[in-house]
């Protein structure tokens, strides 16, 4: 009794336990990842306890329900944290080899066909010393930035790669996604002011410039999805996508101008008025140095992932393929590496928009805002009214 | 006191000396209204070195390479003026051979410079495809300039009374070969830039002067031909072998920053054009004819004056000359000196945005500016 | 700017001599180049003359409005030790010539009249000029230091100030 052997703590569930378990309903796969993780990790450490003080409690609180429960959910924010981490990291890396391709160069190529570059540069910026202006408004210098780097990987995190891939099942998912991706710009507004820096300042007025520019056509495009599909669920949509068609077929005015859209929400070239470097330096960003500037490097891929992810929910089926269904169809393929693949496609996109495209006026994009892209998305939302109401869709 | 202070909308941004658009240590003061620009005040001599006291100090021969350094993406102009000056001192006309090789140097020269500044017009409006493909095509250029003076930029070719050396084996056929080359895939950049409605909605109705102010202001140039100038020295007050070739000189009637664009990407196609005759024509002179006269080291008295065409606008040399082997007074006159002296005159009532499109097209070099 | 209904496009170089000498006189002289092979000088091109410092302005204006010399192609400073000179280039667009005007200042009284009136692109070489030589240009919108140093109290380009090499 006194030496027992590891297996004795390593319990493993089967998948109605995890059910019964779990907060959620459904079977969710982080979860599944995060409690596997801590049974292994837990019942190690609950028998290297067990080996010093045989027989006592600790060891048996550590590998219970309860217990197992609360460090998997820890553990599971992990697992889609280091997931949308890596795929931003990957995003990023695709950017630069396309962006290199297009340009007549070679692009990244440190380590791993040059993947390995962005951990490097990620790094460096980490090695960089702190360096804070002095006459600035501290509070909201320190909040400004970290509220848009925390919104941004918040996002990510809420993004659900699949229906048994989230950490929470909103009903109104799509719109809080939304809302939250919208405050950006306030928050930029406010850095922007913050550093007590011209440049900053004016960046910061342009973010808010540009804001109501793309948001409303943006919001419109999401009514002509949500109507279609009847739900403002990720879920729901992507399901009514796959039993229907893709919403790319009927809404195609949307889908372009909802990737128009996407690139100035998330502040990429040719939209990415906020930072031009010709004229503003570094834009509303002047007063980040270091290692803050790759942290707001790495938040604008987060928010890139987002817009992108965005486009595939609304227009490209989510997570779905049209070929493969049935009743266990998550057994057949891996729908998080199907989802994932789409939104590189999308990012694909924007890459090239950015290597062939300059960057706009602020009276430009707000020309094109209401002039094309609001009138396209009201066209669309007509287009969807009209489908719904005759009952083809 | 207070309350008025807070109450007025305007501020003044000073962008550079170390700023993206400024393209080397120049600060252009702006008093902007939101975005909208109200004043503007350029200030230059950052990089102030007394190149004219210098050159008081050295021998003829010995400015030549110090000429290169005025300008590096125009460095063969700067030392052919030079040369053209002393040369008009010593009352000499270089061999023919010499013309035309300093004509196929120089406008090697002027399509790598309109390059380089096509590079920084991407960079500017936010397109780095742009600038790379330009460099690209610009390091053709500098090939081409290794071959015949063995230099990439600063190249100290040009000798008073000729030119260093001769062509170097299979330089017609390499320069032919790169000319060709080159008017391809200048077509490819164009595609990329004139058939964006992005980027000419940028270029167009920005920074517009008019034909009396251009002359007036003294910008000379490219920026004066894109605003209804019809004037080039290399056509109008003819050096070297430029009166015997055949040309067009570019010349656009609207006055805003896309025709002064417009009219630097049609002359780099002449330059291919000047470039393939003077080839031609020195196809025709024997191979043994000389490229370079003998000339005494010493200059005599007297004053002299040269201009040629830089491929930033009017560049003038005044040479004050007391029988020495070295100036008595150089004085430059640099066509960006004088043109961005009127900055402040084009970037009136524009947006901050605008300001690096509309500097862009006059090309800011500070070696020359600032001398 | 006034626009002349008599204004004369393209004077030529006779046009120009005679015109000058009508209207001002002894003040204006006129210097015949001595150089034999130089294209510009033969074919015309080119128009020394040497100009009293009162009538600079005038001559300049008149040049200006009645020649068509539309651009100040370059303001020079040169320090001859016991006098000061600044000489002017001024282009015409139409027949190319190019004038040149020296004008002679005694040490003792470094003031000539600003011609950045007439021509805007004046503006910076007679700052230019005026920093480095110290001669000041009566009537300059603004006649402070513009590649030196605000601080600079000497004028670099003078023969007095002497390079490291020179002394």
């Amino acid at each position: 009794m006194a030496y027992e052997s590891i297996t004795n703590f390593i319990v493993n569930r089967g998948y109605e336990d995890l059910i019964a378990m779990s907060p959620y309903e459904v079977y969710n796969l982080p979860y599944d990842i995060a409690v596997k993780i801590w049974e292994s990790l837990g019942g190690l450490i609950a028998w290297l306890i067990n080996l010093i003080f045989p027989n006592n409690g600790v060891s048996q609180w550590l590998i219970s329900d309860p217990v197992t429960n609360g460090f998997a959910i820890i553990l599971m924010v992990i697992v889609i944290f280091a997931v949308s981490f890596v795929f931003c990291l990957l995003m990023l890396w695709e950017e630069r080899k396309v962006l290199g391709r297009m340009m007549d160069r070679r692009g990244t190529m440190v380590g791993l066909k040059g993947f390995l570059q962005c951990l490097g540069d990620g790094l460096k910026t980490f090695m960089k010393e702190n360096v804070v202006p002095k006459a600035i408004d501290k509070k909201i210098y320190w909040w400004g930035l970290s509220l848009v780097i925390g919104t941004s990987v918040l996002l990510a995190c809420m993004v659900p790669l699949s229906n048994r891939w989230f950490i929470v099942d909103y009903q109104a998912g799509l719109l809080i996604i939304f809302a939250l991706f919208a405050l950006a710009p306030f928050l930029i507004l406010c850095a922007g002011w913050a550093q007590n820096n011209k440049y900053s300042l004016i960046g910061g007025l342009r973010a808010a410039e540009l804001m109501i520019s793309y948001e409303i056509p943006m919001l419109i495009l999401l009514a002509g999805t949500v109507l279609m599909a009847g739900s403002f669920n990720i879920n729901d949509i992507v399901a009514y996508q796959e039993e229907h068609i893709w919403f790319v077929i009927p809404q195609i005015i949307g889908f372009f101008t909802c990737i128009v859209c996407a690139v100035a929400e998330s502040e990429r070239v040719p939209f990415d008025l906020s930072e031009a470097e010709a004229e503003l330096v570094e834009g509303w960003q002047t007063e980040y140095a270091g290692m803050k500037w790759g942290l707001i490097m790495l938040g604008d891929y987060f928010r890139g992932y987002v817009a992108c992810a965005l486009v595939v929910f609304m227009y490209l089926g989510g997570w779905s393929l049209p070929v493969i269904g049935g009743e266990d169809w998550y057994l057949q393929y891996f729908p998080e590496i199907v989802f994932l693949l789409k939104v590189a496609l999308v990012f694909f996109i924007f890459v090239l928009a950015r290597a062939a495209l300059p960057r706009v006026r602020t009276d430009q994009i707000l020309n094109v805002g209401w002039k094309a892209l609001m009138p396209l998305s009201v066209i669309n939302l007509a287009i969807v009214i009209l489908l719904k109401v005759t009952g083809v869709m | 006191m207070a309350e008025e202070k807070m109450n007025s909308d305007k501020m003044w941004v000073t962008m550079g000396p170390q700023h993206p658009f400024s393209h080397g240590l120049w600060t252009l003061r702006v008093e902007v209204d939101g975005e909208i620009i109200t004043d503007a005040e350029p200030e230059v001599g950052y990089l102030h070195r007394g190149w004219e006291k210098e050159c008081e100090n050295r021998t003829y021969n010995k400015i030549i390479p110090m000429a290169d350094r005025l300008c590096y993406s125009a460095s063969m102009t700067w030392s052919h003026l030079f040369c053209k000056v002393a040369e008009e001192a010593l009352d000499i006309e270089v061999p023919e051979r010499a013309q035309y090789l300093r004509v196929v140097a120089d406008e090697i020269c002027r399509i790598q410079s309109h390059l380089m500044w096509l590079a920084a017009v991407g960079t500017d409006v936010g397109n780095l495809t742009i600038f790379l493909w330009a460099l690209r095509e610009r390091e053709f250029m500098l090939d081409l300039n290794v071959r015949l003076c063995g230099q990439r930029l600063t190249t100290n070719y040009p000798r008073i009374g000729g030119v260093r050396n001769d062509m170097p084996y299979y330089f017609e056929r390499d320069c032919m070969r790169a000319i060709e080359r080159f008017e391809k895939s200048l077509w490819d950049i164009i595609r990329l830039t004139d058939d964006s409605s992005i980027f000419v909605g940028r270029m167009k109705g920005i920074g517009y002067i008019t034909r009396k102010d251009v002359a007036n202001y003294g910008i000379t140039g490219p920026a004066m031909r894109g605003c209804g100038v019809d004037y080039d020295i290399r056509r109008d007050d003819p050096y070297d072998a430029y009166g015997e070739m055949e040309f067009e000189v570019p010349v656009l009637k609207e006055g805003d920053a896309y025709s002064r664009y417009m009219v630097r990407i049609e002359e780099m196609f002449q330059s291919c054009e000047i470039i393939r005759q003077a080839m031609k024509k020195l196809e025709s002179i024997p191979k043994n004819a000389p490229y370079r006269l003998k000339v005494p080291k010493c200059i005599p008295e007297g004053t002299h004056m040269a201009r040629i065409e830089d491929p930033r606008g009017e560049g003038l040399m005044y040479l004050v000359s007391d029988g020495t082997e070295s100036p008595y007074r150089l004085k430059v006159r640099s066509p960006v000196f004088v043109n961005v002296s009127a900055s402040k005159h084009m970037v009136q009532g524009v947006r901050i945005a605008d300001i690096p499109a509309i500097m862009a097209m006059i090309d800011m070099c500070l070696g020359e500016t600032d001398r | 700017m006034s626009e002349d209904a008599n204004i004369i496009e393209k004077p030529s170089r006779d046009d120009i001599v005679s015109l000058v000498k009508a209207e001002f006189g002894g003040k204006v002289e006129f210097i015949e180049s001595t150089k034999k092979n130089i294209k510009a000088i033969n074919e015309g091109r080119r128009l020394f003359m040497k100009a009293d410092r009162e009538v600079l302005h005038d001559l300049a204006k008149y040049l200006h409005d009645k020649l068509n010399f539309e651009q100040a192609s370059s303001v020079a400073g040169v320090d001859w030790v016991d006098h000061m000179q600044v000489v002017y280039h001024l282009t015409n667009y139409c027949t190319s010539m190019v004038v040149e005007i020296t004008v002679d200042i005694p040490n003792d009284d470094l003031h000539i009249a600003s011609v950045s009136d007439i021509w805007e692109g004046a503006n910076w070489h007679e700052r230019e000029t005026y920093e480095l030589f110290g001669i000041v240009f009566d009537g300059h919108p603004k006649l402070e230091r513009l590649l030196t140093p605000k601080s600079y109290e000497f004028f670099p380009f003078r023969k007095s100030y002497k390079l490291r090499g020179q002394e």
